[in-house]
């Protein structure tokens, strides 16, 4: 490709704008800001909407969900008590405008309504029929979906479990995977290429070849209905995190590990003093990609803890409870709002490490 | 393979090489010990099981089998199925997966959009959400009544909007929409990567007054080629073991009419319902032979249409 370049000086003795014109495309630009950010929120809103959505139902009753023509925000109808009844606040349109009115009489020609704000004053009388009006309704988020969720999937157990599953598999991650990449990054060993390319091909490895054997194994050891299968492997190391943590460490200067090593440093020392203080922003993307890895881990905990509820982690809980409560929408919902808000929370206070783990990751390959 | 030969070599090094190699080899050992325990040793196993009629659900004495399991494929039409139905969805679900991350990262580095970090962290958000959650979240956009989609579809006159995953046709587009939510990370990787391409070769076709699309064309799309590379051999490997979505979403049972029974799936059912545990590992083995012989392809396709700026490899 051949490639021009053009001289700063020559782009800066362009004719100079006049004061309007260079008004005039201000807003021109100023428009197709505008233009494009509006048109990226909407494509945001519709991408996130499904989100937005079971928030709101999870906050509703169940009678609101599986009601048609409800409010999309938790609410319930607006009703008023006169002579120890309830009448139903309907907005009926008047000859001055809409007014929300209580139903106080049915009738299917003519109903009567009275006036919520002079209850005592005679019944206004409208013409038409009282089904084709829409109720008024009040925001009243509830939180019994919760409560109910809270205790029918055991959260405390699932959370405790998802959390210990996390917390272990990480120092698992982390420990492995920085002694590997550091391996990797600063050792001559005869026939590392070899052992890299081995690393990294494991990667295209479908996880089903080695699954059988594996499954076998783990049962002879009795490690079936255990924690084991799922934590001892973190333990080992994997091509992704030790990719990531050796593309960072290459990026540190060997000087200093050098410079270390004359004053006699061993290569731990050097590792945890030199190395270390420099990576650790891979260091806690790998971390925290771990640890949102193990909360959306699924299948291995199912294959794993299928006999033991009460060691399972919460995306396993949420699918079994789905398979017993999915004729109840909003609990469903509210336990979904429950599995994702932990990694939704961790990832808004850590999205920079996300986003630079991803880089290193994805680009520099 | 010289370079394996090359392991051997440790034992002619001069005493501070061979010092340094060993601290080398100290620390990779998890992941070599790793390797030999959970990856060599199950691949070859499960390869010798192929051989065998390991099979749990019926009494039966070992035996050697020779290609029987891997005969029993050319007969068995569910597994046909199976494969058909994960290529159908490969040949959406992947030219989706590379074009769209790009379009929305494109929209993201646009130098007229404002707030660019906030959208960025939001379009990625969803990515850490676990995919059972995301399943029963996104997967209301797809309901034939509810979901908006079709009530969107109704709004501009269609008449009889898809059924989606009730619909055997219908279903792999859904699961396409229903992957969407995970789109993130593939639109910050794309993201970074238009960020890297240098200004200088904008300027350039500025000049040569290349207009949008030509610009597109002959400078974003060859210098994107290296990211889109990397995408779609993860894609194929991804998408050749896709079933979870299928499994948590129908219990595994292929509905609707066997529309969703992927490869993948199949090859657990006979693992774990049907313990054919010989069967299921020569199913393995295919599925490892296939990615690898497409991964292979793309490598060496990658020659053709993969531009690495300034360096030859």
């Amino acid at each position: 490709m051949q490639v021009k370049t053009v001289n700063e000086s020559q782009l800066a003795t362009a004719p100079a704008v006049s004061s309007s014109a260079r008004v005039k495309r201000m807003l021109r630009e100023g428009g197709k800001s505008f233009t494009l950010t509006f048109f990226v929120i909407v494509l945001l809103a519709a991408f996130l909407s499904p989100l937005l959505r079971i928030t709101m139902n999870s906050f509703k009753t169940a009678d609101q969900v599986a009601e048609y023509g409800t409010p999309l925000y938790p609410a319930k109808p607006r009703v008023i008590e006169y002579q120890g009844k309830e009448y139903d606040i309907y907005k009926v349109p008047l000859a001055e405008g809409v007014r929300e009115l209580a139903l106080y009489k049915k009738g299917r020609v003519t109903s009567e309504f009275l006036d919520p704000a002079n209850l005592s004053a005679p019944p206004i009388v409208w013409e038409g029929a009282w089904r084709s009006l829409d109720r008024a309704w009040d925001f009243a988020p509830t939180l019994s979906n919760y409560q109910q969720v809270w205790d029918l999937i055991d959260y405390p157990r699932l959370m405790f479990n998802t959390v210990a599953l996390a917390v272990i598999g990480t120092i698992g991650t982390l420990l492995s995977n920085t002694l590997v990449a550091y391996g990797f990054a600063r050792f001559r060993i005869p026939g590392k290429q070899f052992l890299f390319t081995l690393l990294i091909a494991t990667i295209f490895l479908p996880a089903a070849v080695t699954l059988i054997p594996t499954y076998t194994v783990f049962v002879k050891l009795g490690w079936i209905g255990t924690w084991l299968p799922l934590l001892v492997p973190t333990f080992f190391a994997n091509a992704f995190d030790v990719f990531l943590l050796r593309q960072f460490f290459l990026t540190i200067p060997r000087e200093m590990d050098e410079a270390a090593m004359i004053d006699g440093a061993n290569p731990f020392q050097i590792l945890w003093s030199v190395i270390l203080p420099q990576a650790w922003a891979a260091v806690i993307a790998v971390g925290i990609f771990h640890f949102v890895y193990t909360w959306n881990d699924y299948f291995g905990p199912l294959i794993y803890l299928s006999t033991r509820p009460d060691l399972q982690p919460i995306a396993v809980g949420l699918a079994r409870f789905n398979s017993i409560y999915g004729n109840k929408p909003e609990l469903i919902q509210a336990g979904t709002i429950m599995t994702l808000i932990v990694p939704v929370i961790i990832f808004i206070f850590a999205q920079k490490y996300f986003m630079q783990g991803v880089v290193i990751t994805g680009v520099e390959k | 393979m010289s370079s394996f030969k090359e392991l051997f070599s440790i034992f002619h090094l001069k005493p501070n090489a061979r010092r340094e190699a060993l601290y080398g080899l100290a620390f990779i050992s998890l992941w070599l010990i790793g390797f030999l325990l959970f990856t060599l040793f199950p691949m070859i196993a499960t390869l010798v099981f192929t051989f065998t009629n390991i099979n749990l659900a019926q009494e039966q004495s070992l035996q050697f089998v020779g290609l029987q399991n891997y005969l029993a494929m050319f007969k068995d039409s569910q597994l046909h199925n199976a494969l058909g139905v994960t290529f159908k969805y490969a040949l959406i679900a992947l030219p989706i997966g590379l074009a769209l991350p790009l379009i929305v990262a494109l929209l993201l580095n646009n130098k007229y959009l404002r707030a660019k970090g906030f959208f960025r962290i939001m379009f990625y958000l969803p990515f850490v959400i676990p995919f059972v959650a995301g399943i029963f979240a996104w997967g209301g956009l797809l309901n034939p009544e509810q979901g908006w989609i079709n009530q969107g579809l109704e709004a501009l006159g269609v008449q009889n909007p898809p059924g989606w995953l009730n619909d055997p046709t219908w279903v792999y587009p859904g699961l396409v929409i229903l992957g969407l939510w995970g789109i993130g990370s593939a639109v910050i990787i794309n993201l970074a990567g238009l960020q890297g391409i240098p200004t200088e070769l904008y300027d350039a076709a500025k000049v040569d007054g290349a207009g949008w699309w030509a610009t597109l064309w002959n400078v974003t799309l060859p210098m994107m080629s290296p990211v889109l590379f990397y995408a779609l051999v993860l894609g194929v490997v991804g998408v050749f073991q896709y079933f979870l979505v299928p499994l948590v979403i129908t219990d595994g049972t292929g509905r609707p009419g066997g529309a969703t029974m992927f490869f993948n799936l199949y090859l657990y059912k006979t693992f774990f319902t049907f313990q054919n545990m010989s069967y299921g590992a020569a199913q393995a083995w295919v599925l490892f032979l296939l990615i690898l012989a497409l991964t292979v392809f793309l490598f060496w396709s990658s020659k053709y249409w993969v531009h690495y700026a300034g360096d030859t490899r």
